[in-house]
Order: C-alpha cells, then structure tokens, then sequence
C-alpha cells in the first residue's frame, strides 16, 4: 500500500550498521551549527516509534496507530482496528431476518437508523417488495434526521478535541433535541430498531411535524452559532485547512464514499445516482469540495445538515395519510385482532414469529447513503428464514484504509482533525 | 447494475467466464482464478468499462450448502458509467489460494486481509496478509461454518511492544 512515505529505517542487519545511526557532535552552549548538516539530524537522529491508541483521549473510537516519527514528522502509520468486533456477521447468520434490525442498531450508533433502513431495504430487494409511500416517506425522515445527528457529532467532537469546547456543547445540544424527537417515536436514542422488513413498528405520533418544527428551529440556531465560531475561525481554519488531503483520484482508488468522497470534488451520493425509496422526488443539492483537505470535509458536513433539513420539509409536505406496512403476510406480521380471530391471520402470525421471513435464495447487494458513505449489505440467502451471509460494507473500513496517505508527511498534531473529519464510528468500522 | 459490463467480459474473455447470473437487479460474473487480474485490469482501465471504484470484497463458506466450499466476491462501481458489477472467484477448500488485485485498486488491501481473518482466503501477492479485526494470536477463522457459533477462545496476554526502531 501507500509508496507515500519514506520507508523507515531498518534494523542493523549483518551486512552493516543501522543506515541513521550517524557520529553526532556534542552540543556545546556556544557552538555554531555545521553548514552542511541539517539541523533535524542533530536533534533526532533515530526514528522514534510511538503507540496512539487504542484508548487515547483524543480520538473518539477505539482504534491504534503505530506511528513511526522522525521529531514531529510522520514518517510511517500503521493503523490497527477491531477493538470492537462483536462478530455481528456471524450472529446475523443464526437470527431472523427482523431480529438482525437490532443488531444494525449498534454498526454506526450515532446513525442508527440509516443502518435500519438500509438493512430492511436490502432484505426487500432480495424479497421483491414494495411498500406503501408513506412508509417511504417516513424512511426518508427518520434517515436524514439520523444523518444530521451523524454530521452534528462529528463536526462537535472535531471541534471539541481542536480545542474548542463551546461548539461541541453547541453541536451536542443540537444532537440531543433531536433525538429526543427520535425517542418519542421510536422510544429510544440510539438503539431504535425502528423499521421493519416490509414496513415500520408504527406511524409517526400525532404531533411528530410540530416536535419537528420547534426541534428544527432549534437547531438551526445553534448551527449558526456552530458555523460563527468555526467557520472563520482563525485558529480553526489554520488547523483544519489544507491538513489531511486526498486527491479525488486516490479517495476513488480507495473506496472513499460520502463526505469525505464529496469534499474532494466527486458528486457521488448514492441517494442521486441510485435514489431508492423517494429521493427522486425531493429536490436537494450534493455539496462538493475543491480539494479533500479537513476543511472542505468540514463545509461538506454543514451543509449536507441543511439539505438534509430540506429533504425532511418536502417529505413531510408530500406525505399522505396511509397504511405503513405492506399487506403481505408472508412478510409483516398481520393485525392482532386477525390474528386472535381468523386461523388465516394466527397461522401467518405463527409462521413469522417461529421460521422469519422466508427470503427467496439468492443474492443481493443493497446500498443506501449512510451519514459516512455507502452503506451496503450483501445477503446471500439459502431460501430459509434465516440467511446464509450478511456482509456488512460499512463506509468508514475504506476511508480508514486512506488514513495513512492522507497524514504520512505532516505534522503529529495534524493526525487529530484528520482522524475527527473522518469520522470512524468503532461499532461500524470493527462490526 | 448493467448486462452491458456481462456482455464486454464474455467477448472479451470468453476462457476466463465460468457462469453468469443476474438476479434483483445485480449482475454477477464468475470468473476463474487465473485470470482474476486480468479481468480486474481490463475493468479498470477499459474506458466503457471505467470500474474506478473498488466497493466491497468479501468472502463466503459455501459448507454443505454447494461445491466449491468458498467464494471470494468482489463488488465494483464506475463513476462514469454509473454501473455496477459482482465478479466472483470459487475457491476450493484444497486450494486456499487467489491472487491479490491489489496491484488494480489499492483499496482493497484491508477488504483482503478480512477475508483471510474471518475464512481463511490467502490472497497470494497481498504485501500485509495478517488478521484485521481479531488478535494476531486467534486460532481459526470465525465466519467458516464449521467454526462454532458460541466458539470461545481466552484472551492472550497483551504483546510485547516495540522496544527500539523497528
């Protein structure tokens, strides 16, 4: 991988001694320093190695870099990841396919429900199905509210270990109004598991849209208090701008998807190249960066949360009263005053509750825009009620891979809002 | 996905192609191992073809289910093209081992090493073959069907760091 960093020097071997290790004169008080010498190889003569991680305070998520460093230079990363494998692949493989939902919860926990979205949809597409508009609608809410929430942390949590405590209690604040919104619906914060294969667990309560408008005005005010102490701030600017970059020819090499895709000028969002559920029906626009440094990733953030607000606003005008769920038995569990009345309804109620949804055999990949990228889900399903193989392509596993490029060269300090602007969630990256 | 891309590779190499199958949508070429490379080569740098991006690879155990045991998956997009392709390489349990397309996208390096943490799959070529997401000292490779699924190993004392230059 990589050929962007110097290699480091290796250890004596037989043939002679350590290439770095040089005669180094004694430092006198008065002493002028040699004319030929540079002065980097006065001081740090050796490469050191340091460990960053796995608990480090800086970094949110559990992850460590080995970094080989000649003073404050980054010579050499080796990042090292699954600290929090929980082995969601091989538990998805004994649960139905509704019981997975709860699972997909815990991948990327500050967007939950895009993970559940994203599941079901993959599940529908191996299935066929289609479900009712209003259901599509609601999807689309509840998936850019989760994405706001995503790029709210991120741009909270950036700030806050640049140093700057008073936008992250902004940002968290912002995160917070906004899943009390998701609590009253799906009675909890992260761990919501609110869609259903073929639909949802319910409608939205009765006064979702005015919850909404009084949360949304909320935190669009606190956004631009966010965006007047970051946006021009000095001190954030030098940190942030041109640390970190990528070209869009190496972010594309690696898999890069998202923001971090946007913000070094490709427009590839997977809700416009390949809109699923409505999004052909919402008008919204895909902010794209100049050069795929921190800074642009930055800006990408704080508007998508304003396209997101937009989406929201259209889905909600559009939206028709209807059923939630599609009719088919064979895949949704059918209303209980059937099930308690007809063996129709008992039997369907039966067969879901004890064997799952029966999925055809076969194989799908199902990708949705999640808050970091392309989220995908490739199912391979042996006709029973349970599938044969989830594998889950969490969008942050490529970006990781692009860490070491994009920080091999620059400063030590530099690796803090690279890693922040990333935005590597451990439930997703690890599984 | 696109029966365009299906069509280019069979012309193209009609040795290399197994089977073909599409199903939901998504396309799917299984191409055979040696000339995994050359496949992936053509797919990148063909202008029509234009596959830039490397989306997602993985490995599948196949045990008692079908022959050959395992199958490596690739999934690949075009920007330009806008269209999507699975291409897959069957993998028996006597010949663990696939040539690396690292040299095609650098971003399957980590995808790889996953595969070969969780099945198994030695991908020859690949420059850092070793376990991703579970400890160097694991036995066994956890998603293969035959690896229990309450499977319990101890956790190992913590490694020795570095204490020089490496």
């Amino acid at each position: 991988m990589g050929g962007h960093a110097p290699a480091p020097a290796s250890k004596a071997g037989p043939s002679g001694p350590p290439p770095l290790a040089k005669s180094t004169r004694l430092m006198r008080a008065d002493a002028e320093p040699l004319k030929h010498e540079a002065e980097h190889n006065i001081f740090h003569s050796e490469l050191m190695t340091v460990a960053m991680g796995p608990s480090h305070p800086a970094t949110h998520g559990t992850m460590q870099m080995m970094l080989t460093l000649d003073g404050e230079t980054i010579v050499d990363v080796d990042v090292k990841i699954g600290y929090l494998h929980r082995g969601f692949e091989k538990m998805s493989e004994v649960a139905t396919y509704n019981q997975v939902i709860p699972y997909a919860d815990r991948l990327n926990y500050v967007s939950p429900l895009c993970n559940n979205v994203g599941w079901v949809l993959a599940v529908e597409k191996a299935l066929g199905l289609d479900v009712p508009d209003r259901c599509k609608y609601i999807r689309m809410i509840v998936c850019e509210m989760s994405r706001i929430t995503d790029h709210l942390t991120a741009i909270g949590a950036g700030a806050l270990e640049l140093g700057g405590f008073t936008p992250f209690l902004y940002a968290i604040q912002g995160r917070e109004a906004l899943w009390d919104v998701v609590e009253e619906l799906t009675g909890a914060r992260m761990t919501t598991s609110y869609t259903r294969v073929g639909g949802l667990r319910h409608d939205l309560y009765a006064d979702f849209e005015k919850r909404y408008r009084e949360t949304r005005a909320e935190v669009e005010k606190l956004l631009r208090d966010c965006d007047k102490l970051l946006t021009k701030n000095r001190i954030f600017v030098d940190r942030m701008a041109n640390v970190g970059v990528i070209g869009a020819e190496d972010a594309i090499d690696f898999g890069f998807t998202g923001p971090c895709l946007r913000s070094t000028g490709v427009d590839y969002d997977v809700r416009v190249a390949a809109p699923y559920l409505h999004y052909s029906r919402v008008q919204f626009d895909v902010p794209v960066g100049h050069k795929g440094d921190n800074y642009d990733r930055y800006l990408c953030r704080m508007e998508e949360i304003h396209q997101s607000f937009k989406i929201i606003d259209q889905c909600l005008a559009q939206m028709e009263p209807g059923p939630i769920n599609s009719p088919d038995w064979n895949v949704v569990l059918p209303p209980k005053e059937q099930v308690y009345n007809t063996i129709e309804g008992m039997i369907a109620h039966f067969k879901l509750i004890m064997e799952g949804v029966k999925v055809p055999a076969g194989e799908v990949y199902g990708y949705t825009e999640a808050g970091n990228g392309e989220l995908g889900f490739y199912i391979v399903s042996d006709g029973s009620g349970r599938p044969w193989r989830v594998k889950c392509r969490p969008p942050c596993f490529a970006i990781m891979q692009g860490l070491k490029p994009m920080i091999v060269g620059s400063s030590m300090a530099d690796i803090i809002p690279t890693f922040d602007t990333i935005n590597m969630i451990g439930g997703e990256i690890d599984r | 996905m696109s029966q365009s891309v299906v069509d280019a590779i069979q012309a193209r190499f009609p040795d290399a192609v197994v089977s073909t199958h599409a199903w939901r949508g998504d396309d799917t070429v299984v191409v055979k191992k040696a000339q995994l490379v050359e496949v992936c080569r053509f797919l990148k740098d063909d202008p029509a073809m234009d596959f830039k991006m490397p989306v997602d690879v993985c490995g599948v155990d196949y045990l008692g289910f079908k022959e050959p045991r395992f199958e490596v998956v690739y999934h690949l997009y075009s920007l330009t093209q806008k269209h999507r392709i699975r291409l897959k390489v069957e993998v028996p349990e006597s010949d663990l081992h696939v040539p690396t397309v690292i040299g095609v996208w650098r971003g399957v390096d980590w995808f790889e090493r996953e595969a070969w943490d969780m099945y198994g799959i030695i991908f020859d070529g690949h420059p850092k073959l070793e376990r991703i997401l579970l400890y160097p000292e694991f036995v066994g490779h956890p998603l293969r069907k035959d690896y229990p699924q309450r499977g319990y190993q101890p956790l190992m004392p913590m490694p020795t760091l570095p204490t020089e230059v490496s």
